[in-house]
């Protein structure tokens, strides 16, 4: 339907630019807790390169490429509790609930591509991309 | 004629007596304030809320209350002490103008699943004296599978029942198991199978209520508020010639009526959730404290008789 796809585009312009602006905030933020990780050479990774952040009901990012061993952390930012559970079967990788601020983290030893989703609202998906190093 | 009722308005004994200012100031807080919905052969209209009340009055021969999504645990805007709104909600089962056989808890139960959450419901619930069914939510399962929530509140080892009661059958089915990536609520074959069984020993002139979480039709896609293999149970409750369908997880009231099956979502007593779509996510509405009680609420479902299905009222816990 037209509309809903407006409405749609119009929301997803509206969480582009929150995106954005957070992002500038971040990397210009002086000091302080929500200063991403220093790569080597003092400049700020790009927005965490092992990190997915849950907010939204989302994760952002929604693909994330890492290189094999590297720890991933999700941290929730919602006032409503999400979980980190891998579509595997058996499950490589599941997260007790996230209540707000709560955060998880798994390793991955090899590469691969790994889906996951949340528990709790199963429309929630996101994927790792592991590289050998 | 089959007839079901539903209604989504302030109840209390004072505002049956006339509409004063406050109450009037009170129901505008709220859209669906004041409108009451009739259920006539499939055909929804709405009519006063004074008829519909004294005509249940007079016939209702049995009734149940509907409670659901009672998130205790939750601690943050728009109610940080959803235990409170919870026994303010069960306080007001005591003033209804006949008391309810039972109640039903449609899931969510806590928050987070913690023995300490459970506890809290479970006490409060305890104090109306009333027997409690219930089904388990997502929120409800978040540790080992549920064996929590299924040791403490369920009545078989594998979550759905079903019992009989007033004349009904009444069906407890658990679509919060077995969740897939991107998916939606879930049944199983295994339950399935196990439903299509019980309802063979029933006649089609039974009347059915399911209760169950998620709702079984695909309120939004989008944000998951459906179940993915509901059609199927819904096929096996084709034959039947009334067929109530409650459940919770979406936190506000809505109908629907599909032939002889009409399907009701219940509220919250902790926090109320947007209309499908009018968010960017599903998560609790940040309504001020005056507004937060027209939100939440519970459910009297009222047997007008064997032959009809179910009169059910939604009752805001402003009212």
């Amino acid at each position: 339907m037209p509309i809903n796809r407006a409405y749609r585009l119009g929301n997803s312009a509206i969480i582009a630019c929150l995106l954005l602006t957070s992002h500038l905030a971040y990397a210009v933020m002086p000091d302080g807790m929500e200063m991403p990780p220093l790569a080597p050479g003092g400049v700020p990774a790009a927005a965490s390169s092992n990190q997915v952040e849950i907010g939204n009901f989302s994760f952002s990012p929604v693909n994330l490429t890492v290189v094999a061993g590297t720890k991933v952390t999700w941290t929730n930012h919602d006032d409503i509790p999400h979980t980190v559970v891998s579509d595997d079967d058996p499950r490589l990788f599941k997260s007790p609930p996230l209540d707000t601020d709560d955060a998880y983290s798994f390793t991955f030893q090899k590469p691969g591509t790994y889906r996951y989703f949340c528990s709790v609202h199963p429309k929630m998906v996101g994927t790792i991309i592991v590289k050998a190093p | 004629m089959n007839e079901s009722v539903t209604f989504d308005a302030p109840r209390s004994s004072d505002e049956r007596q006339g509409t004063n200012r406050r109450g009037f100031l009170k129901c505008g807080l709220w859209a669906g304030t004041g409108v009451v919905w009739m259920m006539s052969g499939g055909i929804l209209r709405s009519v006063s809320l004074d008829l519909v009340d004294t005509a249940m009055a007079d016939a209702a021969s049995f009734s149940f209350v509907q409670i659901s999504d009672s998130h205790i645990g939750f601690n943050k805007a728009p109610n940080p002490d959803p235990a409170s709104t919870f026994q303010q909600a069960l306080q007001r089962i005591k003033s209804l103008p006949a008391q309810p056989a039972f109640m039903i808890h449609t899931g969510d139960v806590s928050h987070l699943s913690k023995p300490d959450q459970f506890d809290t419901a479970e006490q409060i619930i305890k104090e109306t004296g009333l027997e409690t069914h219930y089904v388990p939510g997502e929120h409800d399962i978040l540790i080992d599978d549920g064996r929590p929530f299924f040791e403490r509140f369920s009545k078989s080892s594998d979550g759905w029942y079903s019992f009989d009661q007033g004349g009904v059958h009444f069906i407890a089915l658990v679509n919060v198991l077995g969740f897939k990536s991107g998916g939606f609520g879930h049944l199983g074959e295994e339950q399935l199978a196990w439903l299509q069984s019980d309802l063979k020993a029933r006649s089609a002139s039974t009347p059915i209520v399911v209760f169950t979480h998620i709702p079984l039709w695909m309120v939004y896609d989008k944000w998951g508020w459906g179940t993915d293999d509901a059609a199927q149970a819904m096929s096996y409750l084709k034959p039947f010639g009334s067929v109530t369908v409650l459940n919770g997880h979406i936190h506000q009231v809505m109908q629907k009526i599909e032939g002889t099956v009409s399907f009701h979502t219940a509220y919250s007593t902790a926090y109320p959730q947007p209309a499908p779509g009018s968010a960017p996510n599903p998560g609790p509405m940040k309504v001020d404290a005056g507004r937060l009680k027209s939100l939440l609420g519970i459910r009297n479902v009222n047997l007008l008789s064997s032959t009809q299905p179910l009169a059910i009222i939604d009752t805001p816990l402003s009212a």
